[in-house]
Parts: structure tokens; C-alpha cells; sequence
């Protein structure tokens, strides 16, 4: 069996909340399986993440370099390619650093590649039987790779539960005197930190959040009159940040906020993974969309199938008319 | 500058309702709307838009079959100089590592200095980009949402990070850069620019033309290989609403009361 590595992205000191669900997809290939975590970075910031790692890895592998201090996708493949034993199976978390990396370094390491796994079926020798979507994750796809050349499968955060702490007490493995000197063709800059946009949506308790069904710009008044009579705030997936129809600042999803409402109205929204990754604090979602395929009904908590467009005026002018009769 | 985008067709799935076939492993694609893969058409937008600044060519290259060419007629009608079909029977099969060693052997017979491609296709995979510029031993940027060209052959990009933030890069030339989409905004493409490129001839290439083995790409060379598709579990799924409007509106503002959502 070959040996598998979790490569583990950390910030600020603290490895990312995914390190423990690609361990626990370690195991889903092999159940035996002790994964070694591999961590690059430099200085005390590294030492700190190594040393957490302990107590839920047996073996910690530390690759320290100055060059790594922000961490390079080209440096830190080189690095790996230096250190990794041939044949070896590599977890990566599939977010912006995993896809940087994960596929020029299945080409440097000869290995197969298989990228934004939400399932592990089994592995029958050198056979791996995974489950990927597609479309958008309106239908899910067997998917078989073979490893015998190894392999470097990104993992999608939070497909997996993550494993369990077994209070090992783990050892950390220098292997930075392996990497002589790297350099790059891609030099990091500098971090755009976002604008903060007049309407801050991670702080409100219900969001409006609108999608690709809303078709148009001029729509957008529809969901901005319902946010409005439910005392809501208007959020958006991406397709309406790429139109321009709204600003970044209220987009819900991995390249964009994190909100945390008590309810979440997702109108024309499809529900992309990357989309949902934003939504935290186990919200009651409603979802309305036309296609009743659409994965964002998966995770819903009610589901309407029907036109925007249509929908949400009706629905704006009912409670209207509730505030009304209230009022007298 | 040449510029070189390497694009693919894909069907419009956003907003329609996709079918399973009999067989389970493919969607009903009769009736589909197809058209260039959303992310590829802002990689050729922000192609034309690099020459409009400052000179060169924007070539727009697909491995396909010959339904395909019709999204570098749309391209070329968009503005991209050159078009040009990588087809083969021996490719069919091929997975992400394939494509990516078709487009390195057509990348070596020509001179780009930038190479382009979407962020992603629909099968999410965000691959082959990484592979040609690994293979290409060429510098590699994914999730690109701005590029400014600097002088000295050097590019000063932004990817998309975590947040809403950007990570800015500088990056020399030749390299690969995938394109988020929202990086621009994609002309408009009319009939009449279409029908303005409709008798361009579209050279083709084929596995021998490129130089290539049948051991690079194809079946039988795939590591990975889908088996099949199959609807996701609905175990967690939403309790679907399926009054009329009225009676959906109704209760679904009963909800909302009890759960908080109505001021």
C-alpha cells in the first residue's frame, strides 16, 4: 500500500478546519492507514502548526523554507516533488491553493489525478473508486482512477467528517535541508484585502440571497421590495457579481462572504458547492428555483419549484398585505 | 503579444432541467442549448482586450469533434484572429492529463507568450490548465481576475482568494493562467459577426499532425475514467412545497413566522 500524505493549508499559525476531513478520507482508502501530514511555511508560524498537528497525526512532516513564507503553489510543488516518495498518494483540500497546486504536481510526480472528490468508495488494488459531481452538482459521477503510479486527489472541504482526534502523541519530521535552492517564475505581491460594501451581510439574521434566475439587473428591485418588507438584507451568488448586477461585497460563497442568518431565502440560486460553503450556522434555508433539479433543493429545508420572477412579488405583496391588516 | 486560449463547448445546464440518459452514463444531450464553456469566453474576452491595449494575435484552440468548431466561429466572430480544431478519433477517451499532452504538442509547434484558458469546464475539474503549464515547465496561475502586462515580460496578475480578496502575483512569460469568470465582460456576438466568419477555413490537426503517440492520450492512456452518473441521495432534501402559489406563499410565510424570518 502506498503511503498516503495529507498536505495541510494553514494560516496565521492554525491549519485550515479541512486537515482532519482529508485524514478522514485517508482512511476511506485505506482503513489502515496512518496518513502523514506534510506542512511547508517558515518560521515560528510553521513550528505552530506542526506542533497542533501532533496530537492527531503519528507522523508530522515539516518542510521549512524562507522562500515559503507566503505560500507559493510553484515552490511548495517543488518542494513536494523533492520530498515525496515515489508512487505516493497526496490529499490536497480543493480550494484556491489546492487547485493552483494539486495539478501541475500530478504531472511532476507521475501520479493520476483526480480533483474535487465528495466521496471514496474503496480501493481494489490499484483501483480507486471515487464519487465527483458535475454540472454544477446537479448529478454525481463514479469516477475510477488508476494509482498505481500514485495519485494527487483534491478533496472538497467539508465533504467528509472529520476524523476524530485519537490524542496521538505524533513526531515532527524535518525534511527541509531535501530542497536546495527553489525559485519561481510566479512571485507572491501582495493580499487585497476586500472593500467592506455599505450592507454588511455576514452580520444580518435574514438574507434575500438571489442567483442566476433573477435574469436581469432590472429584476433585482423584486428581491430588494421582499428583503425590505421581511426587514431582510439582499445577497447574491456569484453569476450576479460577474454580471456587475451587484458589488462582491454581497456575495455568499467560498470567493466571497461567510454569512451566518437565522434564515436564508435562495431565490434562482443553483446551489455550486462553492456557493453553499458560505452558508454556516445551520440557517433554515428556502429555497425557490424553477429547476427541480437544482442541488440547492438537496440542502434546503423547504423547497418551492416555481419562477422567481413571479414568485417573489407575490410573496412580497402577501406580507405587505399582512403589515397592512396588522397595522389598522 | 500571441495569445493563445485553449476553450472547449460545453451545454448550457444553468438553467435547465438535465435528464439522465437509459444507460446512466450521460446527460440527455438532445435537446441542450450548447455553447463555449462560460469561463473560456472571459479568457478570449480578456485576450482582445490584452491585443486592444497593446498588439498581437488571439488564437482560440479546442480538442473536439467537428460539432465543435462552432464556438471558434463564435470566438473568431468576437474578434480572435485564428481558430484551429484538434480532432481525432484516438482521442476520444482521454482524461484531464490526455487533453492537457494534446495541447502541449499543438502549444510546441507554435509561439505564445500567454496561454489562457477557463477556470473550470462543467465536470468542475480545474485541471488541464495546471497540467500544460506543468508539462510546458512554464510559471501557472489559476483563478485569474485581473491581468495588467508590464514591461520586460512579466505580467502582474490577481487571483481570487478566500473572502474577496486578491492575491497579487507577478508571473513571467510564456505561462498559463486559468480565467475566473467576472473578469471582464464578454462581448456581445451577433449573427451578423457570425455569419461574418461563417466561410473562414479552420485548419485542423489530428494526432499524427501534432506528433503525438497513442500512449499521450486517449483511452487507453486515461488514469481516470468516469463509470457512470447517478442522481445524488435525496435523504437530506428539502420538504418541496407543492400547493398553488397561494398555498405555497402561505405557508411558507407560516415558516418564516416561526423561524424568525419576518420582522
Amino acid at each position: 500500500m502506498a503511503r498516503i500524505f495529507v498536505y495541510i493549508v494553514h494560516r496565521n499559525g492554525i491549519a485550515v478546519d479541512s486537515a482532519l476531513e482529508l485524514a478522514a478520507a485517508a482512511r476511506k482508502i485505506d482503513a489502515a492507514a496512518s496518513p502523514t501530514a506534510i506542512v511547508a511555511g517558515w518560521g515560528l508560524e510553521l513550528d505552530d502548526v506542526c506542533s497542533a498537528l501532533e496530537a492527531s497525526f503519528s507522523e508530522v512532516w515539516k518542510i521549512a523554507n524562507d522562500a515559503l513564507v507566503y505560500p507559493n503553489a510553484e515552490l511548495i510543488r517543488k518542494a513536494l516533488v523533492k520530498v515525496l516518495p515515489s508512487g505516493s498518494i497526496v490529499l490536497v483540500p480543493h480550494e484556491h491553493f489546492g487547485i493552483d497546486l494539486s495539478p501541475g504536481l500530478s504531472i511532476k510526480l507521475n501520479a493520476a489525478y483526480v480533483p474535487d472528490v465528495v466521496a471514496i468508495e474503496g480501493l481494489h488494488g490499484a483501483d480507486l473508486k471515487v464519487v465527483r459531481q458535475e454540472f454544477g452538482g446537479q448529478f454525481d459521477a463514479h469516477v475510477r482512477c488508476d494509482i498505481s503510479s500514485g495519485a494527487v486527489i483534491t478533496i472538497r472541504p467539508g465533504a467528509f467528517k472529520p476524523m476524530e482526534s485519537a490524542l496521538r502523541s505524533g513526531t515532527v519530521v524535518d525534511k527541509s535541508s531535501d530542497l536546495g535552492a527553489i525559485s519561481a517564475g510566479r512571485r507572491y505581491l501582495q493580499t487585497l484585502v476586500a472593500e467592506a460594501g455599505a450592507v454588511d451581510i455576514t452580520k444580518e439574521n435574514v438574507l434575500v440571497s438571489i442567483g442566476r434566475g433573477i435574469q436581469e439587473k432590472a429584476n433585482i428591485g423584486i428581491a430588494e421590495e421582499l428583503a425590505n418588507a421581511l426587514g431582510a438584507a439582499v445577497s447574491c451568488s456569484r453569476p450576479v457579481v460577474d454580471a456587475k448586477w451587484m458589488g462582491k461585497s454581497r456575495q455568499v460563497g467560498s470567493s466571497g462572504k461567510t454569512v451566518k442568518p437565522k434564515v436564508y431565502l435562495a431565490c434562482g440560486i443553483s446551489g455550486a458547492f462553492q456557493h453553499l460553503v458560505g452558508i454556516k450556522g445551520n440557517p433554515f434555508i428556502v429555497a425557490i428555483n424553477k429547476n427541480p433539479r437544482a442541488p440547492i433543493f438537496q440542502v434546503a429545508d423547504v423547497g418551492i419549484v416555481d419562477d422567481i420572477l413571479e414568485f417573489l412579488p407575490e410573496l412580497t405583496n402577501t406580507i405587505r398585505e399582512m403589515h397592512r391588516v396588522s397595522a389598522k | 503579444m500571441e495569445i493563445l486560449v485553449c476553450a472547449r463547448r460545453a451545454p448550457d445546464t444553468s438553467e435547465n432541467e438535465i435528464a439522465l440518459n437509459s444507460a446512466g452514463n450521460d446527460i440527455e444531450r438532445d435537446d441542450l442549448v450548447y455553447s463555449i464553456n462560460e469561463p473560456d469566453n472571459y479568457a478570449v474576452e480578456e485576450a482582445l482586450q490584452i491585443i486592444a491595449r497593446i498588439g498581437g494575435h488571439v488564437t482560440v484552440v479546442t480538442v473536439g469533434g467537428e460539432d465543435d468548431e462552432e464556438i471558434l466561429r463564435r470566438e473568431m466572430a468576437m474578434g480572435a484572429n485564428h481558430g484551429v480544431l484538434i480532432t481525432d478519433g484516438a482521442f476520444a477517451g482521454s482524461d484531464g492529463r490526455g487533453i492537457a499532452a494534446i495541447l502541449k504538442a499543438f502549444v510546441q509547434k507554435g509561439n505564445y507568450d500567454l496561454i489562457l484558458t477557463g477556470v473550470q469546464a462543467e465536470d468542475g475539474a480545474a485541471q488541464v490548465g495546471g497540467m500544460l503549464a506543468a508539462m510546458l515547465d512554464y510559471p501557472f496561475a489559476s483563478l485569474v481576475n485581473s491581468i495588467e502586462v508590464l514591461e520586460g515580460g512579466k505580467l502582474k496578475i490577481s487571483r481570487e482568494i478566500e473572502g474577496g480578496n486578491k492575491e497579487l502575483n507577478e508571473i513571467d512569460l510564456p505561462c498559463v493562467l486559468s480565467i475566473q469568470t467576472g473578469i471582464n465582460e464578454p462581448r456581445y456576438v451577433g449573427m451578423r459577426g457570425i455569419r461574418a466568419v461563417a466561410s473562414v477555413p479552420i485548419p485542423s490537426y489530428s494526432a499524427a499532425g501534432l506528433g503525438l503517440e497513442g500512449s499521450m492520450a486517449g483511452a487507453a492512456a486515461a488514469r481516470v475514467r468516469r463509470i457512470d452518473y447517478f442522481v445524488p441521495s435525496l435523504g437530506r432534501g428539502a420538504e418541496i412545497l407543492a400547493g398553488s402559489r397561494e398555498e405555497n406563499i402561505e405557508k411558507l410565510i407560516e415558516l418564516l413566522a416561526a423561524k424568525g424570518g419576518l420582522k
